[in-house]
């Protein structure tokens, strides 16, 4: 893992990734509609909003598990055709899911060195025979692996079920996970839900570690807002399914839309 | 009319009427997964249980009288008396509701909270284990059940119906075992009763409320271990109803146990929580292989209705995965 | 005290990948290799072989197959009798149009075919779930049942719909036909096991395995990491099939010598299969074994006491296997969900501490 572009200015940078009108319906229930914004390379960029904005289905669209019935998508200069979650996950985006979506069945290493299965090739024969390529492949991911695993500092739970973890440890091993890949974008899904405040100190270091050190461009749900405002470059507030705000955490804090969404105006207009 | 149109209409009938048995196995599938997301495999032996206890007491037999035989050296069999039919139906009913309460004190209360696989492979436990004790109990020879049903040619109908052939063309009116007739009829009071039974009383109301969640059920007091044995209860009536109509039609043996096979292709095509899908599902199997039985199954070797029911319901779920009264899947992560 | 793992460091992550990463682990396994291939062959007499250790090892195979399948990738099957039809037919063509390709070549090829098959009847997986699948693939069952009993092609037009297996042997050892010995067709079968069982563990271990796991654990977020599920689904139909179709091919050719498909294949025969996978345990190859041994013996027992040592009649004794087995299998699952490999790692760890309490 290279520290490319560690420490530039983020808000210099040319977008990574940039959403264009996206519109996404449900049958007749329609979760986002007309949004559009830019996702800049290497910065922490924020999707806030109430429960039912948009937000996971956003995170959905932008790693193809849903497919926007409008709009364009933009990745690293090139407009997204209609691709599968995997191929989009080979152009190096990873992510962690609100309800944590561990492999329950595999252990902690097994889990981490999952992350990396768009990364290894090997054959089938050779994986029949455990011969040269095959072996040689596991040991070198393993030890990704392991540099991933020292940097959460999960050593102690290496074999361990991943089923049989506490909550915090689990969302744990799930950003190995989704590290191990070396993305470019790492997409968190609430992160700190459910955590005590020790616990969310530690992950927002991981977070900003990541950022720093790797690079890595970030995108992040997240409820508390305190911890969005500390630790992102910017922010994108979504409310019933519409952009209502949108720029830095200082701006978007003075935004009176966005006063209104949290506090709660009526929508029965 | 042309000879070739009323033979095929025939076919249909025919169809029709197997159909509607499918749908009656179906019919119990469908309650007990409503109720306790259990897959249940035994329903088919369920259904041939409850036909040979039904033919053991109208007949008198003793039970288990081979294992008793070859362990005391004695040499029983039978009692000596008959029970009249009504009489011995309601007997196996309440044989049926003590199964209920066996299953649900010695499997279902061990199984909460299992995946459901697992709790699929221990109904196929289950079936192995009721195959074996009817036939220890009753024996495994074919049985004739007879509880008075009519069967045979409905003279009425063909005399009806002879009338639209062609003079001399060889058709000699519609021919419909009465005894499906019956079945149809009763099939369709059932569906009608447990239709009710579920909108309309209480029960039926904790019924669905299991049905949807079982931890939201359990919180506003509903006993989920009484509502098990209410479900498997009615489960077996149901088993009872379809393993006297099959019985009765080809008599009682292990055969009766791969009528739940036929039912499985019924349920994927109406869905496994549908009591209309069943219904619909059940018809348009039946109506669909007797139908490719006699178009396609003599130019390929025939006895095509092993398969073509689940090739059906294969390439039908391929195109629409929800079955057919399924709403559409949004998967979610 | 005497099981353990401590002082056993490991400082290479080859050394941590190895199969049997504890020592005392490792030595049993050799020692059950070498006894199996030394010392067995000399001892074995026909009942042993035809009644016990022919069917245990080839249904070993079937289970392996069905465990990639049902235990490591999560994709239940019904339709294991009629894959392994599939294999023995493919045999049986093979070993009557080319009388001169080796046995060898002839199950393995058979191996091949049924996994192409399985491919194809994999193929709705991508659609269906669970369930769903599950009966989808009782389509394959009654359908290929149905096929070699309809079209004469593949049973050669015989009057009696039957297939016979022709005399085949190995190094002048014959393994197939009425005049094999024991020990020929036994060495036969744990040669193909051996292999089996270690291609298995390797595919079971890497890349492969982790994306059939992954896919069996929660297929969404393996799509959304990067698993192709077309792909993985797929390989693991196909592996799991190829197996199952060398276990079809030797169970006609070896062990049974003629074949009725109905009988032979039917659905009993998936549903054994599947027991001796959920007895022995999900995604367990160790487990896979033990089941297969589990329902290999028990009837074998059952028999020799009830009809051998109290003389009942044989139906009786059919009659309570059945309620026997039925209700083991009730019992394992309320027991222990994960079958007999979990006992045994319960045991090990157990062991680990004993004969001290702490």
């Amino acid at each position: 893992m290279a520290a490319q572009n560690a420490t530039t200015e983020p808000s210099s940078k040319a977008p990574i990734m940039e959403m264009k009108n996206i519109t996404l319906r449900f049958g007749g229930v329609t979760a986002i509609e007309n949004i559009s914004f830019d996702i800049r390379e290497g910065e922490v960029r924020a999707i806030i909003g109430p429960n039912g904005a948009g937000k996971s289905s956003m995170l959905n669209v932008i790693n193809g598990f849903y497919h926007p019935q409008e709009g364009e998508i933009w990745f690293r200069g090139a407009q997204r055709q209609s691709s599968r979650p995997h191929e989009i996950a080979k152009q190096g985006v990873a992510r962690t899911f609100q309800n944590i979506a561990l492999f329950k069945g595999m252990s902690t290493l097994d889990n981490i060195m999952s992350g990396r299965l768009n990364k290894m090739n090997s054959n089938m024969l050779a994986q029949a025979v455990w011969w040269g390529p095959a072996r040689n492949e596991e040991i070198r991911h393993r030890e990704a692996v392991e540099k991933v695993i020292d940097f959460l500092e999960i050593q102690h739970i290496r074999k361990t079920p991943v089923g049989r973890l506490p909550y915090g440890l689990q969302k744990r091993v799930e950003l190995g996970r989704a590290l191990a890949a070396e993305p470019k974008m790492l997409l968190l899904d609430e992160p700190m839900a459910g955590m005590n405040v020790e616990e969310k100190e530690d992950m927002s270091r991981f977070i900003l570690d990541v950022n720093n050190e790797f690079g890595t461009t970030i995108v992040l749900i997240e409820h508390d807002m305190s911890v969005v405002m500390d630790i992102s470059d910017r922010v994108v507030v979504l409310d019933y399914g519409k952009k209502i705000g949108d720029g830095n955490p200082d701006e978007v804090r003075s935004d009176q839309a966005v006063i209104d969404a949290y506090l709660g105006v009526s929508h029965d207009d | 009319m042309s000879a070739d149109f009323l033979y095929t209409l025939e076919v249909i009938l025919n169809g029709l009427m197997a159909g509607v048995m499918y749908s009656l196995v179906a019919l119990g599938f469908v309650l007990i997964y409503k109720a306790s997301g259990i897959f249940n495999y035994a329903q088919g032996v369920m259904a041939l249980f409850a036909a040979m206890t039904l033919v053991g007491i109208q007949t008198g037999q003793v039970p288990f009288s081979h294992l008793i035989n070859a362990i005391f050296g004695t040499e029983v069999h039978h009692f000596g008396w008959t029970v009249p039919a009504v009489f011995a139906i309601i007997l196996t009913l309440g044989v049926m509701i003590l199964f209920a309460f066996i299953v649900e004190r010695y499997v279902l209360k061990h199984l909460v909270n299992q995946e459901p696989i697992i709790l699929f492979m221990a109904t196929i436990g289950l079936a192995y284990f009721m195959e074996g004790f009817g036939d220890l109990m009753w024996g495994a020879d074919i049985k004739t059940l007879d509880v008075g049903i009519p069967s045979g040619a409905s003279v009425w109908l063909e005399d009806a119906t002879i009338g639209w052939g062609v003079e001399g063309g060889g058709f000699y009116g519609f021919y419909i075992d009465k005894l499906d007739m019956v079945a149809a009829v009763v099939a369709i009071v059932l569906v009608v009763t447990l239709t009710l039974f579920s909108q309309y009383t209480t029960t039926g109301r904790a019924l669905r409320a299991v049905a949807d969640d079982h931890q939201a059920a359990l919180s506003v007091g509903i006993s989920l271990r009484t509502i098990w044995v209410i479900v498997w209860s009615i489960a077996g009536f149901v088993a009872l109803v379809a393993g006297v109509m099959w019985g009765s039609k080809s008599g009682v043996q292990f055969s009766l146990s791969l009528i739940a096979l036929k039912a499985l292709p019924v349920l994927m095509l109406g869905g496994f929580t549908s009591i209309p899908g069943a219904i619909v599902g059940g018809l348009i199997i039946g109506v669909g292989e007797k139908l490719f039985e006699f178009w396609v199954g003599p130019l390929i070797g025939g006895a095509t209705e092993n398969w073509f029911a689940y090739m059906l319901a294969l390439l039908f779920l391929v195109f629409r995965p929800q079955g057919l009264f399924g709403e559409k899947i949004i998967e979610r992560v | 005290m005497f099981y353990r793992e401590s002082g056993d460091f490991k400082t290479k992550y080859v050394d941590d990948n190895q199969t049997f990463p504890i020592k005392l682990d490792r030595l049993g396994y050799y020692a059950i290799i070498a006894i199996a291939f030394l010392v067995v062959p000399f001892v074995i007499n026909d009942y042993w072989a035809n009644a016990v250790m022919v069917p245990f090892l080839i249904l070993s195979i079937a289970a392996i197959g069905l465990n990639i399948l049902i235990g490591y990738c999560g994709q239940v099957s019904l339709g294991t009798g009629g894959f392994m039809a599939v294999g023995a037919y493919a045999c049986y063509k093979l070993m009557t149009s080319f009388p001169e390709m080796s046995i060898f070549f002839c199950v393995l090829i058979s191996g091949g075919i049924t996994a192409l098959v399985g491919v194809l009847f994999g193929l709705p997986s991508l659609r269906i779930k669970g369930f769903y699948l599950a009966v989808a693939t009782l389509a394959a069952q009654f359908f290929l049942v149905w096929l070699f009993n309809k079209v004469p092609w593949f049973y050669n037009y015989s009057a009696s719909g039957q297939i016979n297996a022709p005399e085949r042997a190995v190094f002048d050892f014959l393994v197939t036909g009425p005049n094999a010995t024991a020990a020929s067709k036994y060495l036969f079968c744990l040669v193909f096991v051996f292999i089996l069982a270690w291609i298995a563990r390797n595919l079971t271990r890497g890349r492969v395995g982790r994306s059939w796991m992954a896919i069996r654990d929660m297929d969404i977020a393996a799509e959304i990491i990067g698993v192709n599920p077309l792909k993985t689904k797929l390989s693991a139909f196909a592996v799991s099939s190829f197996f199952i179709g060398i276990a079809g091919a030797l169970f006609f050719s070896v062990y049974l010598g003629a074949v009725e498909v109905g009988e032979a294949f039917g659905i009993t025969q998936s549903f054994l299969v599947l027991f001796m996978v959920i007895i022995g345990g999900l995604g367990s190859i160790f487990g896979s074994f033990a089941g297969a041994a589990f329902l290999v013996l028990m009837p074998v027992f059952l028999k020799n006491v009830m009809v051998g040592g109290l003389g009942w009649p044989t139906d009786i004794a059919a009659h309570l296997e059945f309620v026997i087995v039925g209700g083991l299998i009730v019992f394992f699952l309320i027991v222990e969900p994960h079958g007999l490999a979990q006992l045994w790692r319960l045991a090990k760890e157990k062991l680990r501490l004993w004969p001290f309490p702490h």
